[in-house]
């Protein structure tokens, strides 16, 4: 079968679906590739670069239409694109079906297969496909980006021969994948970095991506982000109340605002207000992620960079993602590769439209003539972590009582230990004789000697520990060749016996030991 | 005759054995201390061929030679990965030697009992220790040397069961023979019966009906251990060599037996002691065999293992900077210790930072996959214990487990209801990328499912640890 990519036809649109890397992935599951000519450019990729990787360039949209049986595509598609499918075609695109009904009706009339990319479940068998986390990602760092460029300052604190830079502070807003990789953005361009979630878990990813993070003293119980596939869920209006007045408070100080707040299939919260806005100092810059939802940010116009009366830019750009084609397109093009891998489990070029697949099932939308969106719920649910209990630090005083309690314990069990071997080997003492007992003493302080001595052997030298001890409890030769000397001539045989092999275990255990110790090699 | 020569030089030897144990708290001066051992040991039967034991001394002498030439062949030939098998092998020699001398000196006592008092003055070596012992002294020296012929032998049977299970000649898996451990325990009885009637009348018979036993509960209580549990059974006998030794020192009234013996028992012990408690399990509960059953509902594993190739881990090597190897009991059935030190090397000469992490369970002797490194030539000080190197993986780029599974199994600190719950394990899954090389998708030793297979930042990369190293080493230059 084909597989072809066109030339996204929305303005502006600089991403494409397919990239030679990921075409020679796909030659690999057995598929041809096409491409539309000049599909990949604003990308980066030229036509020629495409034909190296084995790619057939054709000439317009209609001809490659028709050549594929698989088109991948990155923007929904047009209702001109909608008509050029046939039942026997697959479209694989983002296609946001919960909003755009029209347009499904539209494929399912033509009877073709649709798996919208932004329909793959939240499982982590499916990450590799999770184009709305690959592009989010972009969006994350580029919002950083474009907050730099339009921000006259360093990210980074530093002392010049010219005077002392401050380092920007900037706070980012939701700690999804979008904020996730802001701060890291921020965090590594130097700036001091504020992340705030009303997600309580998603602390410890904020702290280790480097950024404080910003809590919130409020006692509701939280929903917990798992129960929601990892999205967010609503909050009461008090904590709404709570959360603006920590952002007010934060406002003034802040250069550098990146919001990314998101609720799936509704308008994006109002979490910047105009007050908050008019706080900021001149030159600040509000980058809103969810310009697309009607934004985080009261003033935010969509589409649009605006400057406001007190000199704050707010950016409302809505393709990030577009405007770092040749990466968002390398991202996406794998994870449209991951979905064909998935879909062509034999690797013979044919897919397999398997329903009883999770997310295959979930991330189609129409199929066979008929719209199969909603999907059911994943038989599988998302990735729950469990609250962990916090450790409670112990203070100074605490921890020298808990020392001092369990020297106490470690006397007491040794004075225990002491006071009954003691008694024991006084209680011995008195019925033995004499000279059972010198022997028994020995016996004694052997074991002890042999406890003091074994705890300092070195683990790695454990086995060889033991190959010596064999050589060494060959020491029952003596007792042979003390017997071997008697008349009898049973007993001369079994003395006889016995030396013999005390004999292998001795040089046997003795050689192999050094022949171990000697293969132990300093670098 | 006085033997004041032979006891001066007991004491030296005694000495030395003790330097040479104690000489082994590092990998250098353990290289000197082999040779104490070697010295105490030929010191010891020198001075008793000379001494006490000079009758038939050509003959003790062809004899130890012999034997010596056997043992010689045999530690130049053996393959680092059977160290577990011969060291078992090696045992039971000690064991069947302890039965054999306690015998003789059964023999010895009924036959100098029977002696008149001139013919008994007329006595040299052991047989004029025992016509000098009394009615008192006599008894002990039965139970001394009923004690001795009872480790011994229970030594001789489970070490050569051990030996088996090793070497792959008797079945690893744990079988019991109907009845389970009450067979153990009445074989045992019928040994405490024995000695009282031993004890009394000073006969052959009840000495070699226990005998019988004996080698019977050895032979059953290893049996019934799994191969896993083999570290703990292997120094469990060793231990016991070293009391079945001491026991019949105390019956020829040999000090320099009674301390060897003495020394062996206590290593043997804290050996297995530790690794009990490296398996958070009771000696017990490891002797009588098996896991404990859950305590409750475990933790389901969710997600799935998502394999890899050898180009994605050869990619994700050459981008690390700090890389640690987990090796376990695959690596040593693999035999492919001489690929990872191949690849060690490779990632050494790259400028990364590589280490081993030993779990003290891991392969099936204490200690072994040091050895087995030290023989591919990588070198100790980049060998780790699981203490000493569990902080450092949090800051680690690359983990590569080969051939382990329950040792690094996080169940054991996430899930309270684990068989396994509470066991110290090689935390592997804070680094940032795991990488497990595997036969297959079937559990490890306990049977219990790993869910370190099933976390984001782990890899399966399925196949023959060997040939999967061999593969990666095409893409490592």
């Amino acid at each position: 079968m084909k597989i072809g990519s066109p030339r996204e036809v929305f303005p502006g649109e600089s991403r494409v679906a397919m990239t030679p890397d990921s075409a020679k992935q796909l030659q690999k599951l057995g598929y041809e590739c096409a491409i539309e000519s000049g599909a990949g450019l604003a990308a980066g990729f030229s036509d020629a670069v495409y034909a190296d990787a084995g790619v057939e360039v054709l000439g317009s949209a209609e001809e490659l239409y028709a050549a594929s049986d698989v088109i991948a595509k990155v923007r929904p598609p047009e209702e001109a694109e909608i008509s050029l499918l046939t039942p026997d075609k697959t479209l694989i695109s983002f296609f946001y079906p919960a909003s755009n009904e029209a347009l499904m009706e539209a494929a399912k009339e033509k009877g073709a297969s649709v798996i919208a990319m932004d329909m793959v479940p939240r499982i982590s068998r499916a990450q590799k496909m999770d184009a709305l986390s690959s592009m989010a990602n972009i969006a994350g760092y580029r919002a950083v980006i474009e907050a730099g460029n339009n921000f006259g300052r360093f990210f980074t604190g530093q002392v010049t021969a010219a005077g002392k830079v401050p380092p920007a502070k900037v706070l980012i807003v939701g700690a999804g994948v979008a904020g996730l990789a802001a701060i890291g953005t921020s965090t590594s361009l130097g700036a001091i970095t504020y992340a705030f979630d009303v997600r309580p878990e998603v602390a410890e990813q904020i702290e280790s991506m480097g950024a404080e993070f910003v809590y919130l003293e409020f006692d509701e119980e939280q929903t917990d982000g798992a129960a929601t596939g990892g999205y967010a869920a609503p909050s009461s209006p008090e904590f709404r109340e709570a959360q603006l007045a920590k952002f007010r408070e934060m406002a003034p100080e802040m250069d550098i605002v990146i919001t990314t707040a998101l609720i799936p299939n509704r308008d994006a919260p109002v979490l910047w207000t105009k007050d908050m806005v008019e706080m900021m100092k001149p030159g600040s810059v509000i980058v809103d992620l969810a310009a697309e939802r009607g934004g985080n940010c009261e003033l935010t116009v969509k589409d649009e960079k605006i400057v406001t009366d007190n000199g704050v830019t707010i950016i409302g750009y809505t393709d990030f993602p577009s405007r770092m084609a040749a990466q968002s397109s390398t991202l996406y093009a794998t994870n449209v590769r991951h979905m064909m891998t998935d879909l062509t489990p034999e690797k013979d070029g044919a897919v397999n439209h398997n329903m009883e697949d999770d997310v295959i099932r979930g991330a189609t939308i129409t199929h066979a003539g008929e719209i199969t969106f909603p999907p059911p719920p994943p038989k599988i649910q998302a990735i729950a972590a469990k609250p962990k209990p916090t450790v409670v630090e112990l203070t100074p005083e605490e921890k020298r009582a808990k020392e001092l309690e369990e020297f106490k314990a470690q006397t007491k069990r040794q004075v225990t230990l002491l006071t009954i071997g003691g008694a024991l080997l006084l209680g011995v003492g008195l019925v033995a004789p004499a000279s059972f007992m010198q022997h028994f003493i020995v016996f004694v302080l052997s074991i002890f000697v042999g406890f003091q001595v074994i705890w300092n052997v070195s683990h790695a030298l454990h086995t060889p520990l033991m190959a010596i001890t064999n050589a060494i409890s060959s020491i029952i030769i003596v007792g042979a060749l003390m017997q071997i000397g008697s008349g009898s001539f049973l007993v001369i045989l079994l003395a006889a016996l016995s030396i013999f092999m005390a004999g292998i275990n001795i040089f046997g255990g003795f050689l192999v030991t050094r022949r171990m110790l000697a293969m132990f090699q300093k670098s | 005759m006085e033997y004041g020569f032979t006891t001066a030089a007991y004491v030296v030897a005694a000495v030395l054995f003790i330097l040479s144990l104690g000489g082994l708290s590092n990998q250098e001066s353990a290289k000197r201390a082999v040779y104490y051992g070697i010295v105490g040991m030929a010191l010891a039967v020198f001075a008793t061929l000379v001494g006490p034991g000079s009758g038939l001394w050509v003959l003790s002498l062809v004899l130890i030679v012999a034997g010596g030439a056997i043992g010689t062949v045999v530690a130049q030939r053996v393959q680092m990965t059977e160290m577990p098998q011969l060291v078992a092998a090696m045992h039971s020699l000690v064991g069947l030697a302890a039965v054999f001398v306690g015998f003789n000196a059964h023999f010895e006592l009924g036959r100098v009992l029977a002696m008149d008092a001139t013919a008994r003055e007329a006595l040299e070596g052991f047989a004029a220790v025992l016509a000098h012992k009394d009615g008192v002294e006599q008894n002990i020296l039965r139970v001394e040397l009923f004690l001795g012929i009872f480790i011994g032998a229970v030594t001789f049977t489970g070490s050569v069961i051990a030996y088996g299970k090793l070497a792959g000649k008797v079945t690893s898996a744990a079988q019991k023979l109907p009845g389970g451990h009450m067979l153990n325990a009445g074989a045992l009885a019928l040994s405490v019966l024995c000695l009282i009637w031993y004890f009394n009348t000073g006969g052959f018979f009840p000495l070699f009906v226990m005998t019988l036993a004996a080698l019977f509960i050895g032979y059953h209580l290893v049996m019934g251990i799994g191969g896993a549990d083999m570290p703990v059974v292997v120094s469990m006998l060793n231990s016991y060599s070293g009391w079945a030794a001491a026991a019949i020192g105390f019956s020829l009234g040999n000090d320099l037996l009674i301390v060897v013996g003495a020394l062996v028992g206590s290593s043997g012990a804290i050996l297995s002691y530790i690794m009990c408690v490296a398996m958070n399990r009771s000696f017990i509960s490891v002797i009588l065999g098996g896991f404990g059953g859950p305590s409750g509902e475990q933790m389901a594993v969710e997600g799935e293992q998502i394999a890899i190739d050898a180009d994605g881990v050869a990619a994700a090597l050459e981008d690390a900077d700090s890389v640690i190897i987990v090796p376990g009991y695959g690596m040593a059935v693999a035999q492919a210790q001489q690929n990872v030190a191949e690849l060690t090397r490779r990632l050494r000469a790259k400028g990364k930072e590589v280490r081993f992490g030993i779990h003290p369970v891991a392969g099936r002797l204490p200690g072994h996959m040091n050895v087995l490194l030290a023989e591919a030539k990588v070198p100790y000080d980049i060998v780790l214990e699981m203490d000493e190197i569990n902080d450092d993986f949090p800051e680690t780029d690359v983990v590569i487990i080969i051939g382990s599974n329950d040792i690094v199994n996080p169940a054991a600190q996430e899930d309270p209801n684990s068989p396994i719950a509470g066991m110290p394990v090689l935390e592997v899954w804070k680094s940032k990328q795991v990488f497990v090389s595997k036969r297959g998708q079937g559990t490890g030793y306990s049977g219990i499912e790993n869910p370190l297979f099933y976390k984001e930042n782990t890899r399966m990369f399925f196949g023959d640890a060997k040939k999967s190293l061999d593969d990666l080493l095409t893409r490592i230059q």
